[in-house]
């Protein structure tokens, strides 16, 4: 008789195969630069990469453009430059009142529509209140334009926040849904794989405050590593990314679910070359050791 | 240093700098700067000089007890009578010759058998105490003797006075002027007086005096060379000189039970006036007080002077007491101490403000040396009033505030005890609850200080632990171990038989210690000693010494690992058998009662080896075989390294206040805390032991000289120690696990010879532990619990005051220069951070902290013949009668069943035993799992059905019906019990039958099973029947606070306005998918972006052919609808966005800003922009998509957007509207809000006036709906 090993050893979850090269990732990245975050610039990529999944590739723009945006947006927040984008865009919407005046002037100058939309408005609520408005009446504005209280304006706004595909509200909540949406995916594979997890909300019950999204009651190994948890990212894994959760979320993991008498300690983790992969980013770490390899691969998508 | 004292005491220096000086631990520090740049002191000499100075003071007052065994380096007297001295302590500091004439000679000079009085006038002659009062008037001063002076002329000590070197010079020169050089000058005549006497009382004759028992007098006082100024000498350890030892072979300060060995019967009809009576029995100081009468004698031959009228000795030895106080009557004594008769209150408020600054930051050697200091105070002696008095009148113009007797009186002594006692209440509150009761009902302490007396009283009730007396297990020896014991384990059959042989004697060698080690004139190494070297001679030759050293270590282990090993077990485990746990129990506390109160041994015992470990130390002795020495010491090293790294672990959820909370415990949390005791017993044993076999060759009976101490430290320190005891303890420091390492490494160190310190590897260790001890401070760092850091103080202040360690080790720099502690691993969780050492582990490692209660049990039963009696008096009860009726019989049939029960496991292979206790254990343990997850929930929700149809009374009041709810689940709870012992019946048997053999007898597994059962239900039940209330009470709680929470809410929704019912009534989100979904739907995630994209196709800009068609719109919603439907992957932030994007969408196509792509081909099946509209009305009239942001409908920027493209949209929305109204998704109300807020709008002059008219004839329309809808109701 075979002996059965106790603990799974090897463990293919579908979703969790990688299936996109570092070679072709850098390509998207490459396409990407000269784009802006518009939906026409979007079918532009979709036609470029028809094997890729419209949601990979915007994840992917995103992210990149999110880190392009990152260089510049301190350029257009110096005052004087608020100013001249401001007087720009009055001078232009009155002249036509109906033309996409203040999507053109973003798209002019190579900012995000949605962010040149915020800095407008807040321009603009600066000459109507006398004072800074304040984040939750400009963030609710943003979210609800019809509450500003110039219809032009209040049109442009909307103009921007709609067209804009890597900012502004619908953005986030579109972001916020896949993350939500690739955890149930997630747990549905771990059980449909007889593995025994508890998830986000049973650790918070069991009063961890920051937690993983899933703990593994039995570790497996997978590429012969060790893992006894994993964290589901609705967002690109690309090095950069991955570096930063690494800092800002794995360890504290790694700190809360070690027990007590821990001898390990001290080295910075080996972030290997691992391929840099599409969205939904995957981490695992062991439970009482430091993730030597985080596995970062994609989610299968749905039928 | 004593300048210092004076302008504090003067108010010259600012109190408050010194205090803080005091408590900062910094090195730099060290030295203070007062007044004048000159006159700088430094902590060292500051701190003994005051503790000194404190002893001084007081030395009148406290005339009973044992002497405070301060190992304060002393340059004066210290506060006892020389027969309590003597009494009281075994080699102690007792030989420091130099303090040791100190301390007695001026009491020749000045005449007074005070060692202090010199500080008082020479005509202060009536004496302290009641005992010289019949005899003192008749005295001439000078003609006073002190037993000092025959101490100081015992030819030992004049020995050990050339050794020192400089002892003699030191007196000679004045020891005290020595340490104040700065009021020299005063001084000086003093001094030379001093000098002049001691020089004076150097008898040349032996005489009989018993001194030269070295034992009780070592010489130890060879104090090493050090400036007087910084070296001060050491305190007098008395030390008990009892009759029985005197026939004994010599003896060490290796000894067994020196205080207690002789109970002291009150002579008949003696009242007892005073407590120092209780040091020793009076028996034993027979002989010393013949020998002092005979020096007397030729004493006062020798000076000339006339024969003192009375040979009794003025010291009140207890037996002088018994005889000459027998008339002494209570009422002859000095009255209560009275607050409103202290005097000085300020400076002494100033001394024990800096006392308390010491002892509160380990700035003394022992902190609990100091408390039973201030406790001797608190209960000190009432003197007749008329003292202070005289002195006061003899000594007015006494200007210098040192020279002022600050605690001359009773009153004063107490209101600075209380003063002291105050500050230090938060260590008190961790002594055991008996001390803490004794001393709240003191009523010295409740007349000069309610408030202590109540933070007492509170710290009582806090204490549960008890020190429950465990039963002694009857089966005594080694079982015999097959996988060690049997033939193929010897190299040859001789072997084999030989060790069964040596088995044997051992044995035999054990009973016959047990049975006459207590009679009198036994010998062990006479009655024994041949045999035992016999039988290693035959070990010797058969190679034995493996087996023989691991029986031995065995055997050490199952007699004395247990904590009661360690008291003083003089019973007779088999009389005590009868009475049962119970009963024993009772017993126990009743000898206590009994006996107790008269051993005060003072919080500082020399090493000991009580119980059963005397015979193996004395075992050990009388082999003195190298070879089993050899492998003794080979395995002690490895168990003890074991032992140290053994891992305790931090239970999950681990509580902070675990002190607090002992009793609150999680069984798993318990179980550690009792492995940890149990390791920490085990390690101080073994540690013990060690190390008195490591220094067994080194051991002398006194200090050696200077040079013979160095050239020993040179030769050894060539050689590797038996264990690296620096490394062990840095490993530790590093790791925190301090808390396990420190008891033990202070055991080894306890058995040090004297040149042992001095050797390189031990001085680190000892300056380590210096600086370690300085660290933890109990009060201050909050990381480890109190009562970790208490146990680590309470071994280490007891280990710097033992003979062998140095004085010059807690006041000087000699060691703390060589070691260094290193910083603690910040993020090792260890066990220093686990709350581990409770009360009962304290004690059991500390038994000297039981003096406290002894002392002040003592005080009450001195007081009890004056205030009328507060001993609690206990009927005795003797076994017999309680065995022939019938409940006697049913315990000690208890009693039978739990010896039957260890003969079973004794027969049986160990891993019978582990199997059993495991098994018990854990199923004890999932049996209260259990019934945590069933009992508890059950009763929870029961709780909850209760209080749902409690409240629907409309009289209810929530929290009256709150509390009989949790009285009755409480009630409900304690089926708990039976519960869990049906679960323990089920499923121990099981276990057992699985882990134990299949060969297993019948009999036996049956038994093994019935006994698991046993034990893991007793487990069970005692934590459910302690815990199970409080559990079902909180998690109660916690339901009840969630039920009203929602009760309350839900009531506030109810009574809210009623604006739009039909929508608040969806208002909650629905959170599951309805029944048979598949999840097939969408992902909210790809319906949005397909939403964004039309939306900004609406906006545009765009091309004709982004335009959607009529059905591609028809789908999506249809799959928006689906998406709604599956709850599966949708967040409420998902959901909203989503209605939110349908409404928006709505917008867009009824202002045609959104048109539908044109149609080709004449298709005739797409649906119309009513159609679509239609369709979106229907989805968010659903019960999922009541919360949809309908109002944006009804925006500027829609409006215009209608009213611009033309009369059809605006027909279209019109129809919206309608359908709104139609569905009640939007109220009459709602409408006409949404309408008035519109017209108000600044809409361009055009639109406003068509909207204008649009509106009136859309709200004569409405007003017809609504008349309709109207009629239609009625």
């Amino acid at each position: 008789m075979v002996n059965k090993p106790i603990f799974r050893h090897s463990l293919i979850i579908p979703h969790l195969k990688m299936k996109l090269s570092r070679a072709e990732y850098k390509e998207i990245v490459r396409w990407t630069e000269q784009l802006r975050p518009t939906r026409q610039c979007m079918k532009m990529l979709k036609d470029r990469f028809p094997n890729h999944s419209q949601s990979t590739l915007l994840s992917i723009f995103s992210l990149e453009y999110q880190k392009r945006t990152k260089r510049i947006i301190a350029r257009h927040h110096a005052p004087d430059v608020i100013e001249s984008h401001y007087r720009r865009y009055l001078s232009e919407a009155t002249a036509h009142p109906s033309a996409p005046v203040l999507l053109e002037l973003a798209n002019e100058v190579d900012l995000s529509p949605a962010l040149m939309a915020r800095i407008i408005l807040d321009r603009f609520l600066q000459d109507q209140e006398g004072g800074m408005p304040s984040k939750s009446v400009l963030n609710s504005m943003l979210k609800e334009p019809s509450l500003i209280p110039n219809q032009t304006l209040a049109k442009n706004v909307y103009q921007c926040t709609v067209n804009d595909c890597c900012y502004g509200p619908l953005v986030d909540c579109i972001k916020h849904a896949i993350g939500q949406e690739h955890e149930v995916l997630l747990c549905d594979k771990l059980k449909e794989k007889n593995l025994s997890f508890l998830d986000e909300n049973q650790l918070r019950a069991k009063g961890y405050d920051k937690t993983p999204d899933i703990i593994l009651e039995v570790p497996v190994a997978v590429e012969g590593h060790i893992v006894h948890w994993i964290e589901s990212k609705a967002s690109f894994g690309d090095d950069h990314s991955h570096r930063t959760y690494l800092n800002e979320q794995f360890w504290s993991y790694w700190n809360r679910t070690k027990s007590g008498n821990s001898r390990h300690g001290g080295s910075m983790l080996r972030c290997k070359g691992h391929p840099p992969p599409p969205p939904f980013c995957v981490a695992f770490g062991p439970r009482q050791e430091r993730p030597r390899k985080s596995v970062i691969s994609r989610p299968q998508e749905r039928d | 240093m004593a300048a210092l004292l004076e302008s504090l005491l003067a108010r010259k220096v600012d109190l408050s700098k010194v205090l803080d000086w005091l408590k900062n631990i910094q090195q730099d520090s060290n030295s203070l700067t007062f007044s004048d740049p000159e006159s700088t002191v430094s902590k060292q000499e500051f701190i003994p000089f005051l503790l000194n100075f404190l002893r001084d003071q007081s030395s009148q007052a406290l005339t009973h007890g044992p002497s405070t065994p301060a190992k304060t380096p002393r340059p004066t007297a210290t506060a006892q009578g020389p027969a309590e001295r003597r009494a009281g302590r075994s080699a102690g500091g007792g030989g420091r010759s130099g303090s040791r004439v100190q301390l007695f000679s001026p009491a020749a000079s000045s005449g007074s058998e005070s060692g202090l009085s010199h500080l008082s006038s020479p005509s202060f002659s009536t004496g302290w105490s009641p005992a010289s009062r019949p005899s003192g008037s008749e005295r001439r001063p000078s003609q006073r003797i002190s037993l000092g002076d025959f101490v100081m002329s015992s030819p030992e000590l004049q020995k050990g006075r050339r050794r020192t070197g400089n002892g003699a010079g030191r007196h000679a020169g004045g020891g005290r002027a020595a340490y104040h050089p700065d009021d020299n000058g005063r001084r000086t005549g003093r001094g030379g007086a001093l000098g002049g006497a001691s020089e004076q009382v150097s008898p040349p004759s032996a005489g009989p005096l018993n001194f030269n028992n070295l034992e009780e007098f070592p010489p130890v006082g060879s104090s090493p060379v050090t400036p007087p100024e910084s070296k001060p000498s050491r305190r007098i350890n008395p030390t008990p000189v009892s009759g029985e030892r005197s026939h004994s072979k010599p003896k060490t300060c290796f000894t067994s039970t020196p205080f207690t060995e002789a109970p002291s019967p009150t002579p008949a009809g003696t009242e007892r006036p005073d407590r120092w009576v209780t040091a020793a029995s009076p028996d034993s100081l027979i002989e010393e007080r013949e020998l002092l009468k005979r020096e007397k004698c030729k004493r006062a031959q020798q000076t000339c002077s006339p024969p003192p009228a009375s040979e009794d000795p003025h010291t009140p030895t207890k037996s002088g007491l018994g005889r000459l106080d027998s008339k002494m009557t209570p009422e002859q004594q000095a009255p209560c101490p009275d607050p409103s008769n202290v005097t000085l209150t300020s400076e002494l408020d100033v001394l024990a403000e800096l006392y308390c600054a010491c002892i509160s930051d380990n700035q003394v050697p022992n902190v609990f040396v100091e408390l039973f200091f201030a406790m001797q105070l608190l209960t000190s002696q009432s003197r007749p009033p008329d003292d202070g008095e005289e002195e006061e009148r003899v000594c007015p113009l006494n200007t210098n505030v040192l020279e002022r007797r600050y605690l001359k009186n009773v009153h004063n002594c107490v209101y600075f005890a209380v003063k002291v006692l105050e500050h230090q209440h938060q260590l008190l509150a961790h002594l055991d609850k008996c001390t803490l009761r004794l001393l709240a009902e003191n009523e010295r302490v409740a007349s000069f200080s309610p408030l202590l007396r109540d933070r007492l009283t509170r710290a009582q009730d806090g204490r549960t632990a008890k020190r429950s007396p465990s039963v002694s297990t009857f089966i005594h020896s080694v079982p015999f171990q097959p996988a060690t014991d049997n033939r193929s384990n010897f190299g040859s059959d001789k072997a084999f038989h030989t060790f069964k042989k040596q088995r044997d004697i051992f044995y035999e060698v054990l009973r016959e210690w047990e049975d006459f080690h207590k009679e009198p004139g036994w010998n062990f190494d006479v009655t024994l000693g041949s045999r035992i070297r016999g039988m290693m001679s035959q070990l010797t030759a058969a190679g034995n010494h493996s087996h023989f050293s691991r029986l031995f270590l065995k055997q050490l282990v199952q007699m004395c690992k247990g904590p009661r090993a360690n008291g003083p077990t003089g019973d007779n485990p088999d009389l005590l058998g009868m009475l049962g746990a119970d009963g024993l129990g009772r017993l126990k506390r009743l000898e206590e009662r009994l006996i107790q109160p008269h051993g005060i041994g003072g919080p500082c015992p020399p090493p000991s080896f009580p119980g059963h470990q005397e015979f193996f130390r004395d075992f050990l002795q009388a082999a003195s075989c190298c070879q089993l020495n050899q492998h003794l010491q080979d395995s002690l090293c490895q168990q003890l390294l074991q032992l140290d790294e053994v891992s305790i672990l931090t239970p999950v959820g681990e509580q902070e206040d675990g002190e607090e909370a002992a009793g609150d415990g999680d069984l798993e949390q318990q179980d550690e805390k009792q492995r940890f005791a149990s390791v920490l017993l085990l390690a101080r044993l073994l540690a013990k032991f060690l190390g008195f076999i490591s220094f067994l060759p080194y051991r002398t009976t006194e200090k050696p000289s200077r040079e013979i101490q160095e050239a020993a430290v040179a030769l050894r320190s060539k050689s590797i120690p038996v264990l690296d005891v620096c490394g062990v303890l840095r490993n530790s420091v590093k790791r925190r696990r301090t808390i396990l390492t420190v008891p033990w490494l202070v055991e080894f160190l306890s058995m040090l010879d004297f040149s042992g310190p001095l050797l390189p590897t031990y001085r680190v260790v000892l300056g380590t532990l210096c600086l370690l001890y300085r660290k933890i401070i109990p009060g201050r760092c909050s990381e480890t619990s109190y009562l970790n850091r208490l146990l680590i103080v309470s071994v280490l202040g007891w280990l710097f005051q033992i003979p062998v360690i140095p004085e010059e080790l807690f006041f000087t720099s000699d060691f703390t220069k060589v070691a260094e502690l290193e910083e603690s691993d910040a993020d090792a969780a260890g066990l220093d951070c686990i709350p581990l050492v409770d009360q009962q582990l304290l004690y059991t490692c500390c038994p000297f902290l039981d003096e406290f209660r002894k002392l002040l049990a003592a005080f009450v039963s001195g007081s009890s013949a004056k205030g009328g009696g507060i001993v609690r008096k206990i009927t005795p009860t003797s076994a017999e009668p309680r065995d022939v009726a019938g409940g006697g019989g049913a315990r000690s049939q208890q009693k039978l069943q739990a010896d039957l029960e260890q003969a079973f496991f004794h027969n049986q292979p160990p891993s019978l035993r582990r199997t059993v206790e495991f098994v018990a254990e854990r199923v004890g343990s999932n049996a209260v799992k259990h019934m945590k997850a069933t009992l508890v929930s059950e009763l929870v929700d029961r709780g909850d059905k209760m209080l749902r149809d409690g409240l629907e009374s409309p009289k209810a009041d929530p929290s009256k019906l709150n509390e009989s709810i949790c009285a009755q689940l409480c009630e409900a709870g304690l089926e708990a019990l039976s519960r869990a012992t049906r679960f323990c019946c089920e499923k121990s048997p099981e276990a057992i039958r699985i882990l134990l053999p299949d060969d297993t007898a019948p009999a036996v597994l049956s038994t093994s099973e019935n006994i698991t059962i046993h034990l893991a239900t007793e487990k069970a039940c005692s934590w459910l029947s302690a815990n199970i209330t409080a559990l079902v009470r909180r998690e109660w709680k916690c339901r009840y606070e969630r039920l009203v929470k929602t009760l309350t809410a839900d009531s506030a929704d109810e009574s809210g306005p009623p604006l739009t019912p039909k929508r608040t009534q969806g208002g909650a989100r629905v959170t599951s998918c309805p029944p048979y979904c598949t999840h097939a739907a969408s992902l909210p995630s790809d319906v949005l972006i397909a939403i964004k994209d039309l939306l900004s196709v609406a906006v545009r800009p765009r091309t004709d052919e982004e335009l959607p068609t009529g059905s591609q719109l028809q789908k999506l919603f249809r799959q928006v609808r689906d998406t709604l439907g599956c709850k599966k992957f949708l967040t409420a932030v998902s959901e909203q966005m989503l209605l939110n994007a349908t409404v928006l969408l709505a917008c867009q196509l009824v202002s045609a800003e959104l048109p539908l792509a044109p149609l080709l081909g004449g298709a005739e099946s797409e649906p119309s922009v009513r159609a679509l509209l239609e369709q979106l009305s229907e989805l968010w009239e659903q019960d999922d998509c009541r919360s949809a942001p309908l109002h944006l409908l009804f925006t500027p920027l829609t409006i215009t957007a209608v009213l611009e493209a033309g009369d059809n949209e605006w027909n279209n929305y019109l129809y919206v509207v309608r359908r709104l109204v139609d569905r009640g998704l939007l109220s009459d109300d709602e409408l006409v809000s949404h309408w008035t807020k519109l017209s108000k709008q600044s809409l361009p002059a055009e639109l406003k006036e068509k909207f204008g008219d649009s509106s009136a004839s859309c709200q004569v329309d409405l007003l017809q709906l609504s008349k309709q809808t109207l009629e239609g109701a009625t």
